[in-house]
């Protein structure tokens, strides 16, 4: 059967939590466990037999790194590989409304929609499988996971769907991963002629609302919810969102935990004249790591990164070019792109996982404040930061660019 | 002569550490608070030295037993039942302090200088008052209870506490030599020898104040303890610099017992005490620290403006500062951040501590 993939990459006005990591490039190409967040839908979408194309949906403006790992995944996984630039943000289902025939050129059968700021296993076969079991070849498949352990209910079409409700409706969620056929276009189009219509009724419109707008989740499933279309294919695996630039490091410790079963040739391992390594470590191949430093667990290890002696690292990201000078420990924090931190520092940040006791629970969509004040949480330093010899950063946000000079400890650093 | 340090009570400023032993035997500058005082004394010709402690101490009476012998002097015990304040154990301890007829010495055993006994000895002998008292220079004398004292003579007129205007900026240094006849002033009571002895005294004409050279402290509480263990190192350089560590990674004053280890690539100082046993291991960062007897401190870790007990272990890649005191044998895990953390002996350290509180 052909089948399509889509993924929303989303533009430059989505990933505002992501920042100052987005201020360097667009938030789907930062590296969770060593590879661009989007290259892990990417693998998983490339698997699936019979697909045709891969297309990458957003309204970032055509942009250097975007081109060049489209490029480079279209050679790694052997698979078309496109980027359809919305002309403005339309939603997650406006978008794939205005690019629907070349979603459909080809003769594709069916189509995968997949959420560029989730980190999931991406069951697409298993929502495949279900789909045929269930023997309507026309129903639309929504990936869901449990808010809590519960088996909750049993029932897998989709009586009732609310986006973010305010109070109790179901144990399940929407992972932001969806299986649909052509006739989606239909309930699209009828949401888009709704909407001009009441455009067309509202004079005083001020231009900004556009009828293209289209949400999937609160537009097209609310509608279809109770109609017997829509079903949800409830998955036992792991699943996050990729929200905030702290769970990117929870993201990261999902697919290094994966990597074990998919690729254990990217898992650091412990060898003579290495350093030691605890845990699930990636470690780029260009990076200079000194045997005397501990890495782990849940370590990404940039490319040109350089580590000195005695250097202790866990839960943390390291983006390319930055260097860690002897003795520094960083934990739970993301070292932005060329940074450097000078020897004895430490730089820690709060660890934003969800309840580690609970195995279902998810991870919150974090606030930067709460009543008025940073709550602590990951550590991240934008790029081209400094960090002196022998301070402490804790719990802190350092814009790029800055030259720091003392200790710093809840804080934003402009 | 004699002498008769006041000891008091249970040292509690300085806990955690006086959990573990009496105050006058934790070590400043790796050696016994004590023992400072006691060979200070002897060199200024003290044979007998009474201690006035409010409680009793096994580990006190067997520490001041060797002492007795590897100094060759007289140290007895004055034990109140009740506290006395600091002028009651002298009546207390009149008997043995008038024994001899000889001007005696009285000292507060929180006090760190370099000891001038003997020329206190000399100076109270030449005025020929009733008593001296060492005064030294405070840059903030409003914080303080100050000596209004003749320029030429020394003669005290006054004492003014907390000046709001600049009358004087010397204080009382708690250290005093006394005629025995100061002995028919006091009563067997609780009684302050700075607030209710000394003023009338200087209203006599009695009291004289001898100015220190060179640094002082009160050391009884650990932010002091390690200012003055800085001052202390500072004076050493001057008089005995060959007792201060050097070598590669040595930065400024250090004190090092010979019986430490030191690992490689570790950067130590300025203003450090390593005591007895203490294991140091690969590229630790030590700076402002006193680390005591029997301590480990693993590798990576960085240490500032900390005492750390005996006996304690400190994780790798471990930060400590702003004054974190680790009581008796207090294990710090791995990769922890203790700030202004005072530790109680024996605990097991496994969470950091990122703002100061008390561990119990």
């Amino acid at each position: 059967m052909p089948l399509k993939a889509v993924i929303l990459i989303g533009g430059p006005q989505k990933g505002t939590r992501f920042r100052p990591l987005s201020f360097e490039m667009p938030k789907p190409l930062f590296p969770v466990a060593g590879v661009p967040m989007v290259q892990h839908h990417i693998e998983a979408c490339a698997k699936v037999p019979g697909m045709k194309e891969i297309l990458l949906m957003g309204f970032y403006q055509p942009h250097e790194a975007l081109s060049r790992f489209l490029v480079s995944a279209q050679q790694e996984f052997k698979i078309p590989i496109r980027y359809l630039q919305e002309y403005a943000a339309l939603g997650t289902g406006g978008g794939i409304y205005h690019f629907r025939d070349q979603i459909l050129s080809g003769g594709a059968e069916a189509f995968f929609v997949l959420n560029a700021d989730v980190c999931s296993e991406f069951p697409l076969q298993e929502m495949l499988e279900f789909r045929q079991q269930h023997g309507d070849a026309h129903s639309f498949v929504i990936l869901g996971t449990t808010v809590s352990g519960s088996a909750g209910e049993q029932r897998s079409f989709v009586q009732h769907y609310v986006e973010k409700p305010s109070t109790f409706v179901s144990e399940i969620i929407n992972c932001g991963i969806y299986l649909f056929t052509p006739a989606i276009f239909q309930h699209i189009g009828e949401v888009f002629q709704r909407n001009q219509q009441e455009l067309v009724l509202e004079e005083s419109s001020n231009g900004w609302q556009r009828a293209e707008v289209i949400r999937l989740e609160q537009d097209v499933f609310t509608a279809l919810a109770g109609r017997g279309k829509l079903y949800v294919y409830k998955t036992d695996g792991f699943w996050s969102q990729i929200k905030s630039a702290g769970s990117a490091i929870y993201a990261s410790r999902l697919y290094l935990n994966q990597y074990s079963k998919s690729h254990p040739e990217r898992l650091a391992q412990n060898k003579p004249g290495g350093p030691i390594i605890r845990g699930n470590v990636y470690i780029h191949p260009t990076a200079s790591i000194d045997s005397t430093a501990v890495l782990g667990p849940n370590v990404s290890i940039g490319e040109g990164v350089t580590v000195g002696a005695g250097v202790r690292v866990r839960e943390s990201i390291v983006l390319h070019g930055a260097s860690l000078h002897d003795h520094t420990c960083v934990l739970n924090t993301i070292v932005g792109w060329d940074s450097t931190i000078g020897r004895w520092a430490r730089v820690e940040g709060t660890p934003s996982d969800p309840n580690p006791n609970d195995p279902y629970a998810k991870i919150d969509s974090e606030t930067l404040f709460r009543d008025g004040r940073l709550t602590p949480s990951i550590t991240i330093l934008g790029c081209s930061v400094t960090i002196p010899a022998e301070v402490v950063i804790l719990n802190s946000i350092v814009l790029p660019h800055k030259e720091l000079s003392r200790s710093y400890k809840n804080q934003i650093i402009l | 002569m004699r002498a008769l340090i006041l000891v008091g009570g249970f040292g509690t400023r300085l806990r955690p550490l006086t959990l573990s032993r009496p105050k006058p035997l934790v070590q400043f500058c790796n050696k016994a608070v004590l023992l400072h005082q006691l060979e200070a004394l002897l060199q200024a010709g003290v044979t007998h030295v009474v201690l006035a402690v409010s409680y009793m101490s096994e580990a006190l009476g067997a520490a001041m037993r060797e002492q007795e012998q590897r100094l060759g002097i007289r140290i007895s015990l004055s034990h109140e039942k009740e506290p006395l304040g600091t002028a009651g154990p002298l009546a207390l301890a009149r008997d043995l302090l008038a024994e001899d007829g000889e001007p005696f010495f009285v000292l507060n055993s929180d006090v760190i200088c370099e000891f001038p006994f003997a020329a206190l000895a000399q100076f109270h002998r030449h005025h020929g008052g009733e008593g001296s008292l060492v005064v030294t220079r405070v840059e903030e004398p409003a914080k303080y209870g100050v000596v209004v004292s003749e320029p030429d003579t020394g003669r005290i007129c006054r004492f003014v506490e907390k000046p709001r205007v600049f009358v004087s900026n010397k204080i009382n240094a708690g250290l005093y030599i006394f005629s025995p006849g100061i002995l028919q002033r006091i009563q067997l009571r609780p009684t302050s020898i700075e607030k209710e002895i000394f003023p009338a005294m200087a209203q006599e004409g009695q009291l004289y104040a001898m100015e220190l050279q060179g640094f002082w402290m009160d050391i009884g509480q650990p932010k002091d303890f390690l200012t003055g263990m800085c001052m202390y190192l500072q004076a050493l350089r001057a008089q005995h610099p060959e007792k201060l560590h050097s070598g590669p990674g040595v930065v400024g004053n250090v004190l090092v017992d010979p019986s430490a280890k030191i690992g490689a690539n570790c950067v130590i100082g300025p203003n450090v005490t390593i005591g007895a046993g203490v294991v140091v291991e690969d590229g630790v960062r030590i700076k402002r620290c006193t680390v005591l007897e029997g301590a480990r401190i693993r590798s990576h870790s960085w240490l500032e403006s900390c005492i750390v007990g005996w006996s304690c272990s400190v994780g790798q890649w471990v930060r400590m500062e702003n004054v974190t005191v680790l009581g008796e044998d207090v294990i710090v895990n791995d990769e922890l951040y203790l700030n202004g953390a005072n530790v109680l002996p024996h605990k097991s350290i496994s969470e950091s501590v990122p703002e100061p509180r008390i561990i119990m």
